[in-house]
């Protein structure tokens, strides 16, 4: 049992802040007069007065040692062990544990307590790091106080070149507070090392990336489509292309967690945006072991490989999501990933019709990869919401918009071959009597995010890699 | 002095430092592979390199990937071991 409580007698804990331990106060007066009873005061060691043993536990490690979960709490010892207990006041419970003394005339027969502080949020975490046993499997690192944590997270190569937050134990544990899942669970083998991965592993590299523990079940949702052997993780880590996995976040889950899809969608500021796509990139650098100029080897790479997050404006009925558009059910949250490289933004504030505009955007989207190469990378088309308007307005839905762009990203053969236009770049001289797609049916994502104003969409282009559809595609999952 | 605990984000995995293979005295009596592995014009490549061994009297087998976005299958790489004393893996674009 903890420290200074007494083998044979009673223990309160209790705290000042709590209505019904300043009621008790006269009872506690009364017990400490009529035998062994020590105080356990979680906020004010002034507090009860007139009783000769009140322990100080504004630490809360006695409260967490009992395992308090409300107070006030009378235990009753009996040879250094517990053997009665009852949390509030309730006189009759109370008579019962401790006797006549506990009788507490005048007070009310019935009243309920107040939380204990050692179970407050966050706080249980940090007791569990500092008196328990976190129950964690990874290697335990020790910097020494003179030394910055963040520094030493530096130092060991566990940092993207941005500052991350020092993995500590009670970071971990709330951190997988948000999740049910278990943290020996491994939720797959990570490339390029095909490490495997556990739900710890995951817990502590958010918490490196700066999320939140609302966010796990996302961050372990983008993980596992990640993992889908379809979308190519390894090669996309290790090619020489701009690309890295760009993130799409359908449903609830997004608005609740708080995720951007308006003003500044695919930009700085928003804190789950920012932390979610970088505990993607952070896992597989830190557990899959890929690490620029390594395994990637990116000639220039993009911005996006720190993070790229966003979610999708679902703030219209008549606009199908993505997710559902690729199977998911509607309400449901789902990841959709695919190989993006950077953001091109795309000008038009002239089209007025959906005619106009789609023109417009297909010659926009011509260009992704190069104006000349067809079907060698997919893309994703941001509209945003003035863009959407003039779609909206004229009645057209997502497949009308989808069959019209199919059809206005069509080329002449004889213009996208090799020589053409005095570019050697360029489709084989086979093709010149051909019509060329651009980009396969489903090859084009079309997704809405933005903020209001602004004749402004953005095209992402894919990865060459997504030209063998059979082999590598944008993934859609569920997340569980 | 007390310190700060953190926990190790990595795999924990330690890598096995192999010392390289030396290479052969001489190629005469070998065989080398030559992979291409996928990428765009890979085989030009390893036609260039199939001409100078020939000239050389140096034989060559020609293996490919199935594709260039993933590692290439176990089978493959057992089939090269088998059959060759030497490879020659073609990156190229």
């Amino acid at each position: 049992m903890p420290d200074g409580l007494p083998n044979d007698g009673l223990v309160i804990v209790a705290k000042r802040d709590c209505p019904t331990c300043v009621l008790v106060e006269p009872v506690m007066q009364s017990l400490d007069r009529a035998g062994a009873l020590a105080v356990v005061s979680q906020d004010d060691p002034g507090f009860p007065a007139g009783v000769r043993a009140v322990i100080d536990d504004r630490a809360l490690e006695r409260s967490f040692r009992l395992d308090v979960e409300a107070v006030p709490t009378l235990i009753r010892f009996a040879g250094g062990r517990e053997v009665e207990r009852t949390v509030g006041w309730d006189r009759a419970e109370w008579m019962r544990v401790a006797g006549a003394a506990a009788a507490g005339d005048g007070l009310p027969a019935w009243q309920p307590g107040c939380g204990s502080r050692s179970v407050e949020p966050g706080v249980r975490e940090t007791l569990i790091a500092r008196y328990g046993d976190p129950g964690l499997k990874s290697r335990a690192i020790a910097v020494g106080n003179w030394d910055d944590p963040m520094e030493a997270c530096f130092e060991r190569g566990w940092s993207d070149g941005l500052p991350v937050v020092p993995p500590t134990d009670e970071r971990i544990l709330r951190m997988l507070g948000g999740t049910e899942r278990k943290p020996d669970e491994v939720v797959g083998l990570i490339p390029p090392n095909l490490a495997p991965c556990t739900v710890e592993k995951v817990a502590i590299n958010a918490v490196m990336a700066g999320c939140k523990p609302e966010y796990m079940p996302v961050v372990l949702g983008v993980l596992e489509a990640a993992l889908d052997p379809l979308f190519v993780l390894h090669g996309l880590l290790c090619t020489t292309h701009f690309s890295g996995p760009l993130v799409i976040i359908n449903g609830p889950i997004a608005r609740a967690i708080g995720m951007n899809s308006g003003t500044n969608a695919l930009g700085q500021g928003n804190r789950a945006n920012a932390t979610i796509g970088r505990a993607l990139q952070l896992i597989v650098r830190n557990v899959g072991g890929g690490l620029p100029g390594a395994i990637d080897r990116a000639t220039l790479g993009n911005p996006g490989k720190y993070t790229f997050c966003f979610a999708e404006d679902e703030s219209d009925p008549a606009w199908e999501p993505l997710s559902v558009r690729r199977g998911i059910a509607p309400g449901k949250n789902a990841v959709t990933l695919f190989h993006g490289e950077g953001v091109n933004g795309f000008i038009d504030q002239k089209s007025r019709t959906p005619e106009e505009l789609v023109r417009s955007l297909a010659m926009g989207l011509f260009g992704v990869g190069h104006p000349k190469l067809c079907g060698a990378g997919n893309a994703v088309l941001v509209l945003s919401p003035e863009h959407y308007l003039i779609f909206k307005d004229a009645g057209w839905d997502r497949r009308r918009l989808e069959d019209a762009l199919f059809q206005a990203l069509k080329r002449p053969g004889r213009d996208v071959i090799r020589g053409a236009h005095d570019v050697p770049e360029g489709m084989p001289p086979s093709m010149a009597d051909q019509v060329v797609d651009k980009f396969p049916p489903d090859g084009l994502l079309i997704v809405r995010a933005g903020g209001e104003a602004g004749l402004f969409s953005a095209i992402i282009g894919g990865w060459p890699g997504q030209s063998v559809r059979d082999e590598c595609q944008a993934v859609t999952h569920e997340i569980r | 002095m007390s310190s700060i605990t953190l926990r190790d984000p990595t795999a924990e995995t330690s890598p096995t430092r192999r010392a390289r293979l030396a290479p052969p005295p001489s190629l005469d009596g070998r065989s080398v592979a030559l992979m291409d592995i996928g990428k765009a014009r890979g085989a030009e490549f390893i036609d260039r390199l199939e001409g100078h061994f020939r000239k050389a009297g140096i034989a060559t087998r020609r293996y490919r990937k199935p594709t260039n976005t993933k590692v290439a299958p176990t089978d493959l790489l057992q089939k090269i071991a088998a059959e060759n004393q030497l490879a020659v893996i073609a990156l190229s674009d």
